[in-house]
């Protein structure tokens, strides 16, 4: 009789890209719901547009490059990266903004590099760090936190770039709370002086703490079901930490509070959704926490003294530059090797 | 902790030696399946119509025949010599006629042809008739025994069929502080050891014994893996039944692949086997229980290796269980003996589902090293799936029980920069195979790393020979190059000898002219060739004549100055 005859290991494998994607497109969803009810229509209207691109650029691209389409497009990561970049754009940018960001993303930081697994650097932060660089102002549209309009109202700011009402986006839009901190610090105030419940919530910054919650829940759950591992989060995040703390214990009426630092802006959704790409992050045990303590840094000391009020996007593009010789250096000691 | 010093080991006593375990990095919790198999008592084969055993069956020199086609040989009879130390002899395992010594299909994953024995059974199974009974061992020497395990062909009967007796030697001086018998069966499916130790425990402690008397460890410990009750049950009866053994009976967690021998020896006793050497550098020996049992066998009953239990298992086989199988049976017979294959058969494999390999044809023999034949369906185990790029998601990392990186290793293995790999600790890998089945890639790392060392082993092998055809050049060039010297030694000494002879023509030439103008001179005296006109000089003329004359005389004897 004969028989089939393949490589071993035999055993039926445990996991798949795709449902990894999956899970951590799953994860996303608190941190997803908490900003619609925060902003509005306007981060679905992002996550919607940017997908569709991402689907269509990736489809595309491969098509040139002769690669299989179906299996790329349902490995889930083209998706992710859309969905990590639309939750970083404002509710109310224009609809290009989504668009131009998800492009560069997908054809240039990714299929251009030779597709999944072979990015250096995160495709969703080179996405958005390029708008930032070049659409500066239409990254500011931040509607104010439970005040957004409606979707009809969305709908129209977003592809007519004026609201029916006729009301600007000056009238609609607000700074994030970094962002006037930020200012208003470098205007020489000091935090007693800035306090205001409309920038600083409970804990966090002003609805951005319930943001950032929603991403820790989706976090620690992709943890427990070991889609990711500890060390990227706990890295950036303690790396985050401690400087802020550093600084805070020095001059609390000069730079905000740990807390407010670990649950502002993006530092939840950068900590267990964006730093732990696995593609453009380091990949010893060691290495990581390497890494992300670097990011953690790097946040800060942007936030802190750099040009942007954020500074998760540059961090996670500096440290991915810095991957491959952390890498080089974290060689775990090999079993039976001194 | 990662490293235990030998004070560390010593300074416990030995009562609480072994109660604390440790754990080595990665590994699997995999689901088991072993039960499978183990719900029906060890079945005894039987005697096939025809064996084909195949002379190397063992690590190192294949054994040489010692019969011809046409020979009657009996049960036990050795058919085949070990050649050089680390060989292992082959033994007939039923009575019959030899009736070719040929190149048959042989249990490999690139599925060779070996040169084999092959008998044609005559149902009597006969044993040979020993020539001398061996007394009791408690009287022999260790080389006396070593000697009869060898003549035995016993060898590693977990898999890796190394010469038990080889493994067993050891320098006078070294100690050896800790035997462990390995009865740790980790990987999914196989349950042989788990059965020997359940109905046999006596015959693998009795072998035990022998080991302890051959060694003289400090230490001695049997492992089994956690899940393993009854055989622990059976074991531990045994043991208490034996006065004065010193044995100790250890269950170790679940955890692919506890049961690889550096594995077993890091969570018994923490300490790790440095890379590239043995276990026994470490004052460490580790043997399989079924290799033990086998020793019982040859040393108390005087018996060689003719076989070995076997598991046939699997979805692809109707009744699943354990077979006493002689060496030599093809695989079709044992899994006839087993109600034969299901419909739905897609893969025979031998061995497990983690190391094991896919045979094509069930044609093939037994050998000793066949722990497990595994019958599986598609539905058990689906075909492999098209690989994605690695996406570094380091997974690999974590499960490695070697710590190495995995994702590194395949980058460098699959765009050949094997020096690169093997900077990696590349033949550090032990191919178990937990970085694949975790692998969300679906990437077959296993079979990259194989495929690099198999490419670096062919490169050494060609680095040898090519290191051999340069020295054989250049001692070539050199034996040329003194043969050049010479011959140009010996042409600048004739020439030295030549250019003497000239010298000494040149003196007479001289000599020769020397001699002329002295005639020439002689005659012109004595012709009276004298100066005219010198009658009238003043003196101060004469004294102007005399001197040219002086300078004419010295200038016509050359050789004053």
């Amino acid at each position: 009789m004969k028989f089939n005859t393949y490589s071993s290991p035999h055993l039926p494998v445990a996991e798949n890209v795709s449902a990894m994607m999956q899970k951590v497109l799953l994860a996303l969803l608190p941190g997803i719901a908490c900003a619609v009810w925060l902003f509005g229509w306007g981060i679905l209207i992002n996550i919607l547009l940017a997908s569709l691109t991402a689907m269509g650029a990736e489809a595309l691209v491969l098509k040139v490059r002769r690669r299989p389409v179906k299996m790329a497009l349902l490995d889930g990561s083209a998706l992710l990266t859309a969905v990590l970049l639309a939750l970083a754009l404002p509710p109310l940018t224009p609809w290009w903004i989504p668009v131009v960001g998800t492009l560069f993303a997908i054809v240039v930081a990714k299929q251009l590099y030779g597709g999944l697994g072979y990015n250096p650097f995160n495709p969703a932060m080179v996405g958005y760090v390029v708008l930032l660089i070049s659409f500066p102002l239409e990254l500011t549209l931040w509607s104010a936190p439970g005040g957004y309009p409606g979707l009809l109202d969305t709908l129209t700011l977003v592809f007519t770039d004026t609201a029916r009402t006729g009301a600007g986006l000056d009238a609609l839009s607000m700074a994030t709370p970094m962002d006037t901190i930020k200012t208003r610090l470098g205007l020489n105030q000091t935090l007693s002086e800035i306090y205001n419940p409309v920038l600083f919530g409970y804990f966090g910054g002003a609805a951005w703490e319930w943001i950032n919650l929603g991403f820790l829940l989706g976090g620690l759950w992709l943890l427990q079901a070991r889609v990711i591992q500890w060390q990227i989060p706990v890295g950036m995040l303690g790396g985050l930490f401690a400087m802020s703390l550093v600084f805070y214990l020095f001059n609390p009426d000069s730079y905000t509070s740990p807390t407010f630092h670990l649950f502002s802006g993006a530092a939840m959704l950068g900590a267990f959704f964006i730093a732990t790409d696995p593609v453009s992050a380091s990949t010893t045990p060691r290495g990581r926490l390497i890494y992300a303590a670097g990011i953690g840094i790097l946040t800060y000391l942007i936030r802190t003294w750099g040009g942007y009020p954020d500074g998760v996007a540059f961090a996670v593009l500096l440290m991915n530059m810095a991957a491959p010789t952390i890498d080089h250096y974290t060689r775990p000691r090999v079993f039976g090797q001194s | 902790m990662d490293q235990v010093t030998d004070t560390d080991l010593s300074d416990r006593n030995a009562a609480s030696r072994f109660e604390r375990l440790y754990r080595f990095h990665g590994g699997l919790v995999l689901p088991g399946h072993h039960e499978i198999s183990t719900s029906l008592p060890i079945k005894d084969a039987g005697v096939p119509p025809l064996l084909v055993i195949p002379l190397l069956q063992h690590i190192g020199e294949t054994a040489e025949y010692l019969v011809k086609e046409g020979d009657y040989v009996h049960k036990g009879q050795m058919i085949a010599a070990p050649r050089g130390n680390v060989s292992a002899p082959v033994h007939a395992s039923s009575s019959g006629t030899v009736i070719k010594l040929e190149e048959r299909p042989f249990p490999h994953p690139s599925g060779f042809s070996f040169p084999s024995v092959v008998i044609e059974t005559d149902g009597r199974d006969e044993w040979a008739e020993h020539a001398h009974t061996l007394p009791d061992y408690r009287q022999l020497s260790r080389v006396r025994l070593l000697d009869h395990i060898r003549a035995a062909g016993i060898v590693g009967l977990g898999g890796a069929g190394f010469p038990t007796q080889v493994k067993l030697s050891k320098g006078p001086g070294d100690r050896i502080d800790l035997l462990v018998i390995n009865g740790v069966e980790c990987e999914p499916y196989i349950s042989c050891d788990n059965m020997l130790l359940q109905e046999r425990s006596r015959e693998v402690l009795e072998g035990v014994r022998i080991l302890q008397h051959i060694l003289q460890p400090r230490d001695c410990v049997i492992a089994i893996e956690a899940d393993m009750q009854a055989a622990e049950a059976a074991l531990r009866a045994a043991v208490t039944g034996m006065a004065d053994t010193g044995i100790k009976v250890v269950c170790v967690p679940e955890r692919y692949p506890s049961g690889g021998e550096r594995q077993l020896i890091k969570v018994l006793t923490g300490r790790e086997v440095p890379s590239q050497s043995f276990p026994s550098d470490i004052g460490i020996i580790c043997q399989n229980v079924g290799t033990t049992a086998a020793v019982y066998r040859a040393v108390v009953e005087n018996r060689p290796l003719v076989s070995r239990i076997v598991t046939v298992t699997g979805a692809g086989v109707k009744q699943p269980r354990n077979l006493e199988i002689l060496i030599g049976t093809p695989f079709s017979y044992a899994v006839e003996a087993c109600g034969g294959y299901s419909d739905d058969i897609d893969r025979l494999l031998m061995g497990g589902p983690m190391m094991g390999f896919a045979v094509s044809t069930d044609e093939i023999p037994v050998i000793k090293a066949t722990n497990c034949i595994l019958a599986v369906t598609r539905e058990e185990m689906p075909p492999p799936v098209a690989a994605l790029p690695c996406i570094r998601c380091g997974k690999c990392t974590e499960v490695c029980p070697a710590d190495l990186l995995p994702q590194q290793l395949y980058w460098y293995a699959h765009s050949g920069n094997l020096d690169a790999a093997q900077d990696y600790s590349l033949f550090d890998c032990i191919e178990c195979g937990c970085c694949a089945y975790v692998c969300p890639s679906h990437i077959p790392l296993v079979q990259y790393y194989r495929h690099a060392k198999t490419e670096i082993w062919n490169a050494e092998k060609q680095k040898k020979a090519s290191d051999r055809a340069r020295e054989r050049h250049l001692s070539r060039q050199a034996r040329l190059e003194h043969i050049k010297r010479e011959r140009a030694e010996r042409l600048a000494r004739k020439k030295r000898a030549v250019s003497g002879k000239d010298g000494a023509r040149e003196a007479a030439k001289k000599a020769a002219i020397q001699a002329a103008l002295e005639r020439v001179r002689k005659k012109k005296e004595s012709e009276g060739i004298s100066q005219k006109n010198v009658d009238n000089l003043s003196a101060e003329q004469a004294e102007k004549i005399r001197e040219v004359d002086r300078r004419r005389q010295h200038k016509h004897s050359p050789g004053e100055h």
